[in-house]
């Protein structure tokens, strides 16, 4: 965009997000991921002539929480539409859905743009959320010539959550797409997990003149299983239609799937006036009504959700709004954090915790070796009771800084809890004063010129000293100590000249 | 007396008091079947093994000393009814074939009664009918008069029913399908409230007026068959909770000071004066037991039959779009690709009249349309209901025609859909509101049955069948059978 | 209100039912004589009333989220037109 910066994006999400019940939700058929294919399509959910769908209870339940958690209006009276067209992993050609009455109206979620000191807010207006049930899908590569059809997941309950065009860029899509997916997390109704399709997110991308009023024509961009193919998809698809538009051409209002191979965006399909979905009230189906008193009981049951366990990091623990925004990011890294806290206040029971000690390396170390490798902080090979320990080592200053980092990364390299990798590499910190005084006198003797420059108002000496100590001590001297004692073997740079 | 001219009850007490088993019953209806249905046509399918099987069944418990209503006797489901282990058709070559994998609520409940089903009876297809000439198993004929229609959609029913190749049979009733026919055959049969019968596991027309019910010679019989089937079902989310009353124990209650409302609407140009005579004839049998004939307002009859003909086909045309030749049912040869897989399947499957409606409930619900058809037909459904409902204030039970006419004659609609619709201009409002109605046979014109309807406020079934009850005390139209189908006529 | 032959091979694409041209006339007649009565609902005073959905009077029931269902994919697949290794065939669809 930079290059073209009299050009502004528009971006609005429509997520899809599978709601953890056990059955599905218009039948008793489960909903677990992996089974062999059509094993877990019930009569139900096959479409057979005489089937009727019954509603999951739970399945109101959780998208009354999402509701509830991003401050919308939940519906008392929410009523099913039919919505119809062909397709043959749809098996009654029609999709049980809400539009005229959904759930869930209106609704916001904030997200926190940029990084550190320069970090910010900006809230993403949600316009609906509705029940729907999920397709099956179409094997087309298992056999030649023909699609197989696998209706296992046909039925699953989803939630469509519909953003306002709030966004005005690609990361501020991605920001409102992992804010949303956290919330889903914190309310367990969602297992999140966007490679199995649980979590999916299509994008409506429109570019604009800067200072234009009016909306461009959108394209709806699909098929797009992480946060980051949803920043690279809604990158291209902006680069495109601003090219298209300063090449004299337009817009087309289609879909695009994105390839994640080509990292590019392509037609799948030009939205026609043949898009003629029919909907009307499912005569099957009453309208579905939310008792206020149930409402009130769903609101107290409510988490602590990101926003207010951000709020709580603040003042509590005296964190920045940026660490307790990248530590409430997900409710696995928040859990991470209040575990290690949790541990080191164990280990340390006559001392306040040590909070923001814990925030560093959980938003440092911890995050940079998850990102290297990719895993999530779940499957974290140094667990929040060793980070805790690790800590206790550099609180009671067996380890500086330092030391503690070649620590940490022996104990993700597998070698063991830090007292034991501790022991083994004699990381011990030097914290006789005696020893480190010795030291600092060996030093001094033998740089008596370098001393005479340094009193003589070389200040930036002073480093030199600390350096040869520290060497000397093969890096283990706790270097408050060194410091001080040097201040005061040297005494005042300049004072004696 | 000969059996097949014995009531539910009579047969109850035969089986109880061991005057014959369940299989001598089983055996002589399927006998009559055998005889007569090769000119009838009223069964689809028949189950002779399977019946004789579920009859050796009910005389075990019956020795074992069990006392059930319906235990060993014989019926026939319609074929809308989802039966496992018996082909389900609807009347349609889409379904030619199919053996549904599981049963039909009605159906376990009446397997579960000891209930003995014959087979499965002939239907327009998919429901969709006035005259069960829209099968794909072909016409069926009226035992009074060969020559007419027997009436739809649940026509083989009615026809069975009448020449009482069963003692008693379901059907659905969406616009009209048990009433009519039932007129036509001179039989009884009652369509109870919306949400009365389970609606699972039969096969859905318009899922918003559908409605299972009873088709049989008499009031006491109709309260019998009700009675097995009637309930509520989890299965159905649009299933009364509502109790069921006991329909026979409620069937001596006195006529005396009940209201009968005469919709002066309804007896006008449009209707056949001897069916006018009739109903007047019968309205004095009411009378004549203490009942206070109420003329009342009725309106909207056209304006329901407009609103019927939208909102049936709109929800027809989404619930038929599930036979696509993909999971079940008829597919065409060869399939080019998937559209071609879809469009012949469809228009090789289906019939015309199914085709029909499909197509104008696609374009009633179509984009810049709803609002002109479907939203608009919502709304008189509405006036529709508000008018029985202002009805109901004046009288208890609401009596007067089934259809204009008696039973046409075989095809003569055949040329003009729409005049067929007509048919149903009685019997379509109760539907739309959601009301239980009955047929009862008030005598004939010529060779061919009268029937009046009978109409209660919602959930007053026990009501309606006492009141037919009461009047087939005093008469006989509905003991009398084609003498064709006389045992020793043929 | 009535349908021409366009629209009437619309609405037959989106009901996914082939009609021959030769047809096309026969069809629209019946079917307009069919719209025909929907003239009845222009009627204004339908205007005030709000639309019927549902003749119960009754709310949604909501089931319990349990399992009930077991694998009866052998029995649930008999009736199929096409299948292999549990899945349901259909002509190739080119797309996605």
């Amino acid at each position: 965009m930079s290059t073209h910066s009299r050009w502004e994006a528009v971006i609005g999400l429509e997520i899809h997000a599978q709601l953890a019940t056990k059955s599905k939700i218009f039948s008793g058929a489960a909903t677990t991921f992996g089974a062999e294919p059509n094993a877990q399509a019930c009569a139900v959910d096959l479409g057979l002539p005489g089937v009727l769908p019954v509603l999951n209870a739970e399945a109101v339940h959780m998208a009354a929480l999402f509701g509830l958690a991003i401050d919308a209006e939940v519906a008392l009276e929410s009523t099913f539409d039919r919505k119809n067209y062909f397709y043959p992993d749809l098996p009654k050609g029609y999709q049980i859905s809400q539009l005229a009455q959904p759930i869930v109206n209106g609704g916001q979620v904030v997200i926190t743009l940029g990084e550190g000191e320069a970090a910010e807010q900006k809230t993403v207006r949600v316009t609906r959320a509705h029940l729907e049930e999920d397709a099956g899908k179409s094997l087309h590569e298992v056999f030649a010539g023909m699609t197989g059809i696998d209706l296992n997941r046909a039925g699953t309950p989803l939630i469509e959550i519909v953003s306002e065009p709030d966004m005005r860029s690609a990361v501020e899509a991605v920001a409102y797409a992992r804010k949303v997916h956290a919330i889903v997390q914190y309310l367990g109704i969602c297992d999140g997990n966007m490679q199995e399709g649980s979590f999916r997110v299509d994008a409506n991308v429109s570019v604009r003149p800067k200072g234009q009023i009016s909306l461009g024509t959108r394209t709806e961009v699909k098929n797009v299983n992480s946060f980051r193919f949803l920043e690279r998809a809604i990158l291209f698809e902006i680069e495109r239609q601003i090219e298209l538009i300063e090449d004299g051409g337009t817009v087309q209002q289609q879909t695009r799937l994105y390839d994640p191979d080509k990292d590019e965006t392509r037609m799948m399909r030009t939205k026609e006036a043949a898009d003629d979905y029919r909907y009307f009230p499912d005569p099957d189906l009453l309208p579905v009504v939310i008792e206020p008193a149930t409402l009130a009981i769903w609101r107290d049951s409510l988490p602590e959700l990101p926003d207010a366990k951000a709020r709580r990091y603040q003042s509590e623990y005296g964190l920045t709004p940026y660490d307790a925004a990248v530590l409430t990011s997900s409710k696995e890294t928040a859990a991470y954090f209040e575990q290690t806290l949790a541990a080191l206040a164990d280990r340390l029971p006559d001392q306040v915790a040590d909070a923001k000690l814990c925030a560093n390396w959980v938003t440092g170390a911890i995050a940079a070796q998850l990102n290297k490798t990719g895993l999530a902080i779940g499957d974290s090979p140094v667990t929040a009771p060793s980070l805790a320990l690790l800590l206790v080592r550099i609180v009671d200053n067996t380890l500086s800084n330092k030391l503690a980092r070649e620590v940490f990364e022996a104990m993700w390299a597998g070698e063991g809890e830090p007292d034991a990798i501790i022991d083994a590499r004699g990381l011990k910190q030097i914290t006789d004063s005696s020893a480190i005084e010795a030291l600092v006198d060996a030093i001094l003797a033998e740089n008596p010129d370098k001393v005479a420059e340094y009193r003589s108002g070389k200040d930036k000496l002073f480093g030199f000293f600390v350096g040869q100590a520290m060497k000397a001590a093969g890096g283990k001297a706790n270097p408050q100590q060194l410091n001080e004692i040097l201040q005061a073997r040297l005494g005042p740079p300049g004072e004696q000249a | 007396m000969s059996l097949y001219k014995q009531s539910l009850a009579e047969l109850r007490f035969g089986l109880d008091t061991r005057q014959f088993s369940a299989r001598e019953l089983t055996e002589a209806f399927l006998a009559r079947v055998g005889t007569h249905d090769a000119v009838l046509n009223s069964f689809i399918s028949r189950v002779p093994e399977a019946a004789l099987l579920a009859a050796d069944q009910a005389d075990v418990r019956i020795a074992a000393g069990e006392k059930a209503p319906l235990l060993g006797i014989p019926y026939a489901h319609k074929d809308i009814f989802c039966t496992q282990g018996v082909r389900t058709t609807c009347g349609s070559k889409m379904l030619g074939d199919w053996v549904a994998p599981y049963d039909a609520t009605v159906h376990q409940r009446l397997n579960a009664a000891g209930a003995v089903m014959l087979g499965k009876t002939n239907m327009d297809e998919f429901a969709m009918g006035s005259s069960n000439e829209n099968s794909a198993f072909g016409a069926v004929k009226n035992p009074w008069d060969h020559a007419a229609v027997p009436g739809g959609s649940s026509g083989g029913s009615a026809a069975a029913v009448a020449a009482r190749l069963v003692p008693w049979a379901t059907g659905t009733d969406t616009g009209g399908s048990i009433r009519q026919p039932a007129a036509y055959c001179g039989v009884t049969g009652i369509k109870p409230t919306y949400g009365r019968v389970s609606r699972y596991g039969m096969i859905a027309y318009a899922s918003s007026l559908d409605q299972g019910g009873v088709l049989a010679p008499s009031a006491a019989d109709c309260a019998i068959g009700l009675q097995a089937m009637a309930g509520h079902d989890p299965r159905d989310s649009t299933s009364a909770a509502q109790p069921v009353p006991d329909y026979s124990a409620d069937l001596n209650q006195s006529l005396a000071g009940l209201r009968i409302g005469v919709p002066r609407q309804w007896f006008t140009a449009g209707l056949d004066a001897t069916v006018a005579a009739r109903i007047e004839d019968a309205l004095r049998v009411f009378e004549q037991q203490g009942a206070i004939r109420v003329d009342i307002d009725l309106p909207d009859a056209e304006l329901a039959l407009a609103a019927y003909y939208l909102i049936a086909p709109a929800e027809a045309s989404s619930n038929l779009s599930r036979f696509d030749g993909v999971r079940f049912g008829y597919r065409c040869a060869e399939p080019r690709d998937l559209m071609d897989l879809y469009e012949r399947s469809r228009s090789e499957g289906f019939g015309s009249e199914v085709k029909r409606r499909i197509l104008i409930g696609t374009y009633a619900l179509s984009a810049g349309y709803y609002d002109a058809f479907y939203g608009r037909a919502q709304r008189a459904r509405r006036q529709v209901a508000e008018n029985f409902a202002a009805a109901f204030a004046q009288c208890d039970v609401i009596a007067g025609p089934v259809a204009p006419t008696v039973a046409f004659d075989l095809g003569a609609h055949a040329s003009d859909p729409a005049t067929m619709y007509l048919e149903d201009i009685y019997t379509i409002p109760v539907n739309l509101a959601g009301l239980p109605g009955m047929s009862i046979p008030v005598g004939f014109s010529g060779l061919r049955p009268v029937g009046m309807q009978l109409i209660g406020a919602p959930f007053t079934e026990a009501r309606l069948l006492a009141t037919a009850h009461q009047y087939q005390q005093q008469t006989d139209w509905h003991l009398r059978m084609p003498a064709a189908y006389e045992e020793g006529s043929v | 209100m009535s349908l021409n032959a366009n629209q009437l091979k619309h609405v037959a694409h989106l009901s996914r039912i082939a009609i021959d041209e030769a047809q096309v006339p026969a069809m629209l007649q019946d079917l307009n004589a069919i719209l025909a009565f929907a003239e009845q609902l222009q009627d204004p005073r339908l205007d005030k009333l709000m639309p019927m959905a549902h003749p119960l009077d009754q709310t949604q029931p909501l089931r319990p989220d349990r399992v009930t269902e077991r694998d009866e994919r052998v029995v649930l697949q008999a009736g199929a037109p096409a299948v292999a290794q549990g899945l349901f065939l259909v002509p190739q669809v080119i797309e996605s």
